[in-house]
């Protein structure tokens, strides 16, 4: 394995030192948070940075809280593992806990981050989809003061953002939701564990309490277009409407057929497609059959229900 | 561009001139020459470097000695508790489940973090907390067995300690 090129190694204690090292340093530079990314990069893609603004030092990145409004901010330098077992992630929405584990090992998810997996915006991100599914926000600060917007916004292109030289993702804010909220985060992947999805599908609804109506439904899509995607077709077939195995089954073929995979060593695209809409029913019909997180041994079999 | 850091290793104080880009992995191994980590993949796939880093199971491969400074790093030669082996290592001997032996550093640095977190695992939960830690030679049957004895003599040595207490 190739190593690691002479680099010079910034540690900066804020955010502002760590823009202005950006700005003044000029092209060559990359951020880092967990390397699991980036240092693979290094090594496997030919990546070589002239300089590294290593971002752990600066307090106030990290953590997950909840906010007045019952909103959740989770620091964009928290990670994965932080996620998955977060006593607040896992009781509230147990799917985005779920999307976090299904990264990598334990060992790669104490280094990865959530802002990195974002910032990095590969299309198979898993946490993307169910971050999405709760329209959730991405804040950034730089040069120019922060911004918010939401974050499937955020992503212009496999690889690419439209965070500005020198801007640094802080935040990833869920916003309220009612507490009725249900989701599921389906990864399909050749293998259970270590593996990249094929496709990937978070939904997230909200049931009325008397009939059971869609009063709002979100299906997020990954792996199946430049940037991970909402699919407001497929959203627009249930919303109003009593969630039934035929809707869902329409749900998951328009869903098919907004996105727009690519076909690569992972899958053919018509293959993408026809997993979208499998997985976009199941996905709907188990969040609505409700059971929360699911034990990966017991997932094989659920996906295959 | 070399430069003191200043971290420490299992337990001991340790300072060492190395540049920023070193991977830790290559610091324990050519520059500090402890040398139980092993490298496999290389890209955080397979887990024979796992070493601790402030307390948490990581890929070495993946670390930047810039990032090191005032850090915790534990590597496979402080498990060991004292002269005694640590009941991790002493079942995977009893058990078999060193096998060839190049992955056991990394299992074995893995299933004494997670036992700590899961004192009473199924086999299926070693599984997924193994996942990261692959074995190329033999399989899985008897590292999972040897976890499973490991855990059963933890928690022997833990309701003892709280007999005696």
């Amino acid at each position: 394995m190739k190593r690691t090129e002479p680099l010079e190694f910034h540690q900066p204690t804020s955010l502002a030192e760590a823009t202005r090292i950006m700005l003044d340093g000029g092209p060559g530079g990359h951020f880092l948070a967990g390397g699991t990314d980036l240092v693979i990069a290094m090594k496997e893609k030919g990546l070589v940075p002239r300089y590294v603004v290593d971002l752990k030092r600066i307090p106030s990145l990290s953590g997950i809280r909840e906010e007045d409004d019952g909103g959740i901010t989770i620091g964009a330098l928290t990670t994965l593992r932080e996620v998955e077992i977060s006593p607040l992630i896992v009781g509230r929405y147990p799917f985005l806990a779920q999307s976090a584990a299904e990264v990598g090992s334990i060992q790669i998810r104490n280094r990865a981050t959530i802002g990195g997996n974002m910032a990095n915006a590969t299309p198979s991100a898993d946490v993307a989809p169910a971050l999405l599914a709760l329209d959730a926000k991405a804040k950034l600060a730089g040069s120019g003061g922060e911004r918010t917007m939401d974050l499937k916004d955020f992503f212009r292109g496999p690889g690419q953002t439209v965070a500005e030289p020198g801007e640094v993702l802080t935040e990833l804010h869920i916003p309220p939701r009612a507490p009725r909220l249900v989701g599921e985060y389906i990864k399909f992947s050749p293998r259970d564990m270590m593996d990249l999805a094929y496709i990937g599908v978070a939904v997230t609804l909200v049931l009325a309490e008397a009939d059971r109506r869609c009063e709002s439904v979100a299906i997020a899509l990954g792996a199946v277009s430049p940037t991970p995607m909402r699919a407001p077709g497929a959203e627009a077939v249930l919303q109003g409407q009593v969630l039934t195995e035929e809707l869902a089954e329409e749900s998951g073929r328009k869903a098919s057929e907004e996105c727009s995979p690519i076909s690569d060593v992972r899958s053919s695209a018509g293959y993408r497609r026809a997993m979208v809409r499998v997985n976009t029913k199941r996905a709907l019909l188990n969040a609505a059959a409700g059971g929360g997180p699911v034990p990966w041994t017991s997932r094989r079999d659920r996906r295959h229900a | 561009m070399s430069q003191p850091i200043e971290f420490t290793l299992n337990g001991r104080a340790t300072s060492v001139d190395a540049p920023a880009h070193r991977l830790l992995l290559d610091l324990l191994r050519d520059e500090i020459g402890v040398t139980g980590t092993k490298e496999g993949c290389g890209t955080g796939d397979c887990g024979a470097c796992t070493v601790y880093l402030n307390g948490k199971p990581v890929n070495s491969c993946l670390v930047l000695t810039g990032e090191l400074a005032g850090a915790d790093v534990v590597t496979i030669e402080g498990l060991k508790e004292g002269d005694a082996y640590h009941p991790i290592q002493a079942a995977f001997i009893e058990d078999g489940g060193a096998q060839c032996g190049y992955c056991t550093p990394g299992m074995l640095m893995m299933a004494k973090s997670f036992l700590e977190e899961n004192p009473d695992p199924t086999d299926d939960e070693i599984r997924f907390a193994l996942s990261g830690n692959l074995c190329r030679c033999t399989g899985y049957v008897k590292i999972v067995e040897a976890v499973q004895d490991a855990a059963a003599e933890l928690r022997r040595r833990a309701a003892e300690g709280r007999n005696n207490g």
